[in-house]
């Protein structure tokens, strides 16, 4: 049984000519954050419902801590805790009756589930408005009320679906900062995302899928790295400054150099080294520039690289969120 | 298993499961639903001002026009029509509940946790049964406020409560059904009423089947707003009631016996 929390491999689903999942495999050591990054469509979504025992796969297997999704789903569902794409929330309910109920369906004894209403209300800054209908919330609470739901049962393994989605800056930050408690505690956690940064941030391995496949899967690290190139970007003032920066460096660095008006640009797989010399060099010619910068790949050129159009292009393609209806027909 | 299953789910205890569990769950989900009539009362408000006011409307607009059975007063002979009608409207609100949770992912929360699968729709027509109580209760009041007099005793006017109750329930899973098929509430709506009116007007509810064209008549008179209103009728104001009551269980069971199945169906693959 190792150290495996979700085990996927071969997946396959389709929702009648669309083909959601085209054999998907990956593989979450326990208590660690696994990202899967991709554009809506990208059958993120139904991979999540069949882990989550919603959906049934057309072929392939899955597995939540050695159980099988399929066979075994009522284990399975006593083991995980799911945060979907919507704020999966009654409106009518309070915060504090939502998680109640949440607890009261998860088997939990009425006293306890109780408590642990109370605690995860605590947790997730929600007491004040514990006993206001959700559909009084702000999208952030609600998005809070929802991820707290999914924790009821203390599962561990936990799916958050897009957590972040619509979220602003401060809301996005604190989910963040709750995810990496989860983790913290020994949970594990599967992840799915358009927010390139999201998964570079939170995640300690990412699967980029695309069209129901896992196109590469690598540590954050790696996975830019596999992209190769940092670049420097130098402000030169004026062009003929920047000419005789240019005609300088490109004498004396092996580094790719592109000149435009009064910029310059290197790219090098050994930023820091080449940063050393260049400003060495232009020290050294009393050519300081003016402006500088140091561009690290970002996840949305490795995104790029990978699967030739951008995230946002793909996203954009498919605003209507393809996730809900997935069920009967598009995929996700 | 691993530490992961140790350390994150210890100290969760769970109810042993018996076989009361998918009622323990089903009574969760049903007191869900009912909270949802005491935060939006406009639910229950609108709910029951319309059948208020075909009650009004038939009684004092249009009945002096009805010819009403030979020697019954048209209020009697009004109310057990609205009963009947107030529980078909009603039953719309199972189409747009469940439309509503489809929409909003509660359902896929739902079956991702340990619970019964039964329980979703089993507490949703469990509620739905409980508001129609309610609401036939409050019409009973009205009825005898506008003059409606029972002429038979208690016992046979429960009966005719329970043969209208029964019809109710059955319906709310042919509305099941329907809001689990078009997931969407406004959808549901939409999709429910053609359903609704010729069951409700080309009936025996309102006035007479008598009254109405030939080849009307044959449906008008066999179908179940029809043959359960009828039922009623015969068990407040008297007379042979037999057929009638056979009539209504038995469609009563039939539908619930067709689309139970196929509720329970569509809830498996819905999501």
């Amino acid at each position: 049984m190792s150290d495996t929390a979700i085990l996927v491999d071969g997946l396959a689903k389709r929702f009648g000519d669309v083909v959601a999942l085209d054999g998907i495999g990956f593989e979450v050591p326990a208590g660690t954050v696994f990202g899967l990054l991709g554009p809506n469509g990208a059958g993120k979504t139904t991979a999540i419902r069949i882990l989550t025992t919603i959906l049934a796969p057309d072929g392939g297997r899955a597995e939540v801590l050695g159980l099988d999704v399929v066979r075994q789903a009522d284990q399975v569902r006593q083991s995980i805790g799911l945060a979907g794409q919507y704020a999966a929330v009654d409106p009518n309910l309070t915060g504090r009756e939502n998680l109640r109920l949440t607890g009261r369906l998860a088997q939990l004894p009425t006293a306890d589930a109780r408590v642990r209403a109370d605690e995860l209300l605590g947790r997730f800054e929600l007491t004040d408005a514990a006993d206001r209908p959700a559909r009084t919330y702000s999208g952030g609470m609600r998005r809070r009320l929802d991820v707290a739901a999914a924790l009821v049962q203390r599962p561990p393994v936990v799916f958050l679906d897009e957590p972040t989605t619509g979220l602003d800056v401060h809301s996005r930050n604190a989910l963040w900062e709750m995810i990496r408690e989860l983790v913290a505690d020994g949970t594990t956690v599967l992840l799915t995302t358009q927010y390139l940064e999201e998964a570079d941030r939170l995640a300690h391995r990412i699967a980029v899928v695309d069209e129901g496949r896992v196109i590469a899967n690598d540590t954050p690290v790696a996975l830019k790295a596999q992209l190769g190139s940092t670049v420097i970007e130098l402000g030169m003032g004026d062009a003929d400054r920047a000419a005789e920066a240019g005609e300088l460096l490109g004498e004396r660095l092996a580094a790719q150099l592109e000149r435009e008006g009064a910029t310059i640009r290197l790219a090098t797989d050994d930023g820091s080294r080449l940063l050393i010399d260049v400003l060495r060099q232009l020290g050294d010619h009393e050519l300081a520039p003016a402006t500088l910068a140091v561009r690290e790949p970002s996840m949305d050129d490795v995104f790029l690289a990978l699967t030739g159009h951008r995230a946002e292009d793909a996203a954009a393609a498919a605003e209507e969120p393809a996730g809900r209806r997935a069920g009967r027909g598009s995929a996700a | 298993m691993t530490a992961a299953t140790a350390g994150a789910a210890a100290g969760t205890r769970r109810v042993p499961r018996t076989v009361l569990a998918p009622v323990r769950d089903a009574v969760a989900i049903a007191g869900r639903n009912l909270i949802a009539y005491r935060r939006v009362p406009q639910l229950l408000v609108f709910s029951t001002i319309q059948p208020v006011i075909f009650v009004l409307l038939f009684r004092y607009v249009f009945g002096g026009a009805v010819q009403s059975l030979p020697g019954v007063p048209y209020v009697d002979y009004l109310m057990p029509g609205i009963f009947v009608q107030t529980t078909v409207f009603g039953a719309i609100g199972t189409a747009i509940g469940l439309a509503t949770d489809l929409k909003s992912g509660l359902l896929e929360r739902f079956r991702s946790l340990p619970m019964a699968r039964s329980a979703v729709l089993a507490g949703r027509t469990l509620a739905d049964l409980t508001r129609n109580v309610f609401v036939t209760t409050l019409m009973v009041l009205v009825g005898f406020a506008v003059g409606f007099r029972v002429h038979t005793g208690a016992l046979p006017f429960l009966f005719g409560m329970a043969l209208v109750l029964l019809f109710g329930y059955a319906l709310s899973w042919v509305f099941a059904t329907v809001g689990l098929a078009v997931g969407d509430p406004e959808t549901a709506q939409a999709a429910a009423f053609p359903v609704m009116a010729p069951l409700v007007f080309a009936s025996s509810a309102f006035v007479p089947v008598e009254t109405m064209p030939g080849w009307l008549q044959p449906f008008a008179e066999h179908q179940p707003v029809s043959v359960t209103a009828s039922a009623v009728r015969a068990l407040v104001i008297g007379g042979p009631t037999t057929s009638y009551v056979l009539q209504s269980l038995a469609w009563s069971v039939a539908i619930l016996l067709v689309f139970a199945p196929i509720a329970v169906r569509r809830y498996r693959r819905a999501v």
